[in-house]
């Protein structure tokens, strides 16, 4: 949409939408596969700010209008906006508890994890899945993960994932099968950890 | 015979024939599949140009998930030219214009109906299975709420009562297909009608295993390096079928076997039901003498 300048602050999406799209997807069904290993998403982006190509890939491979999708204050911005509501038409939520996607490009900020959906004991894959924009896929405090995809044991530490967002990840384990799925990405970088990856330190 | 196949994508057909927002859908469904280990995630099921019991479910998955650089091999009992397996084939053929492949080492996608290959898959392979019935306990309880309610509450004592009572009645458990399991010691599964025998190729393979049921709108999944356990009890190991005898074809002595009538006479044989790996062996010069496996049986 113009904006009030006269000036269309849409960025683009995927070059070719169905090879891109069929890329992505591969890339973040490897990712949560094998938790904790690191893919590449490797497709042209020119992705709106604060979005990493990686997110905004993410973004457009999986959500529509049948995904309601909660943003943090960070990844709000009016072209985020724009760009989601025109490219994926997804409906975008205040309420983090309404969102199957939720987008933090800022995660040090994210709000408790109980505000989101884990989905219901009968139908747990309801839960909801989050995109988590980090400034790099380690460097951070490291996790030991272990659990299904993972041949023994898999160390991983994303910046930006604060002591205690860990600690409410792993009271999370104990609501299995119910519970939260994480991608995390960075630049052209994705990592995943499904509800089942267990996490120590 | 042709190991690889190359085809022209029909221009006529969308990439791999479902729309963008149906692949979308049923690549959200793949993806909590892989997070819930074993459980069944609900998919709004489409219409395809092959009937039910084509494998319409492995299809979806198959279609959501491949890619211009994937290859195919699509196999039916263990075999790559039955008309159930050249029909898939031939389908993402025209409609994905993808490489197809019979060498199970050089497929990166195989869709399977009742077998798992006999060559052991590797990292970064995924094995569509085409299923009938998805619910384990579907015999045991005729309704969904119901089979949720279990599940959720891993209420699984029927279907081990239901073992048992093979055990009572023949000796031995006689269930010999679709024998179920618990995936990394939570979800009750359905492998799909594969023999018994083919159990423990699931348990922690390296590949990542996708199951789509069509007709009952389901997809399952194990990821790779996942523990998956077949029921059983202490005074009753699972065992998987044997045979007496060596594959008369190429005298494979470790492959799961069909017997085959070979004449009018009576006479028969048993041969590897996975017929890539039969000729692979064969070729590479494991060739039984005529006499070896044949089974003088018969009026
Ligand atoms: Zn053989």
């Amino acid at each position: 949409m113009p904006g009030p300048g006269g000036a269309l602050d849409l960025r683009p999406g995927f070059g070719d939408p169905v090879a891109d799209s069929q890329s992505v997807f591969r890339a973040v069904l490897a990712a949560m596969s094998e938790p904790g290993t690191v893919r590449t998403v490797a497709v042209e982006m020119d992705a709106p700010a604060p979005l990493h190509p990686a997110t905004a890939a993410v973004c457009l491979a999986l959500m529509d209008f049948e995904t309601p999708v909660w943003l943090d204050a960070a990844a709000c911005t009016g072209a985020v906006r724009t760009w989601l509501r025109f490219h994926c038409g997804c409906p975008l939520v205040a309420d983090p508890a309404a969102a199957r996607f939720a987008v933090a490009a800022d995660p040090v900020t994210l709000p408790r994890l109980d505000c989101f959906s884990v989905g219901s004991e009968a139908y747990p894959d309801e839960g909801a899945t989050l995109v988590l924009q980090v400034g790099s896929l380690d460097g951070g405090m490291p996790v030991t993960l272990s659990g299904p995809g993972i041949p023994g044991e898999h160390g991983f530490g994303p910046e930006d994932v604060t002591r205690d967002f860990w600690l409410q990840r792993r009271a999370f384990e104990d609501l299995f099968p119910q519970g939260l799925d994480l991608v995390f990405t960075s630049g052209v970088g994705l990592a995943a950890l499904p509800r089942s990856t267990l996490g120590r330190w | 015979m042709t190991r690889v196949s190359t085809a022209a994508r029909d221009g006529g057909y969308t990439f791999a024939y479902l729309d963008e927002q149906t692949k979308r859908m049923v690549r959200r469904a793949i993806l909590k599949a892989v997070a819930i280990p074993g459980y069944q995630v609900p998919f709004a099921s489409r219409e395809m140009p092959l009937p039910f019991g084509w494998g319409t479910g492995g299809i979806q998955v198959t279609a959501s998930i491949i890619g211009r650089d994937d290859t195919l091999k699509v196999i039916d009992q263990g075999a790559d030219d039955t008309v159930n397996a050249v029909s898939i084939r031939a389908f993402f053929a025209r409609t994905a214009g993808v490489p197809t492949t019979t060498r199970t080492q050089d497929a990166t996608i195989i869709q399977t109906r009742h077998r798992i290959p006999e060559t052991p898959l590797r990292a970064g392979q995924i094995l569509v299975y085409q299923v009938p019935i998805p619910e384990p306990l579907r015999w045991l309880e005729p309704r969904e709420a119901e089979t949720r309610r279990m599940h959720a509450l891993q209420e699984y004592g029927v279907m081990h009562v239901r073992l048992y009572e093979d055990i009572a009645r023949y000796g031995h458990i006689a269930t010999s297909y679709d024998y179920p399991v618990r995936v990394n010691g939570r979800y009750l599964m359905r492998p799909s009608p594969i023999p018994k025998f083919d159990n423990p190729k699931m348990d922690r393979s390296p590949a990542l295993q996708l199951f789509g049921a069509g007709r009952e709108k389901r997809i399952y999944a194990v990821p790779p390096h996942t523990g998956v356990r077949s029921l059983d009890f202490d005074d009753h190991p699972f065992e998987v079928q044997k045979w007496d005898q060596a594959c008369a074809l190429c005298g494979s002595t470790a492959s799961f076997l069909d017997e085959i009538v070979t004449d009018n006479q009576g006479g028969r044989m048993f041969v590897c039901s996975d017929t890539d790996h039969c000729e692979t062996r064969v070729r590479a010069g494991h060739v039984e003498s005529a006499a070896g496996g044949r089974d003088p049986g018969g009026p």
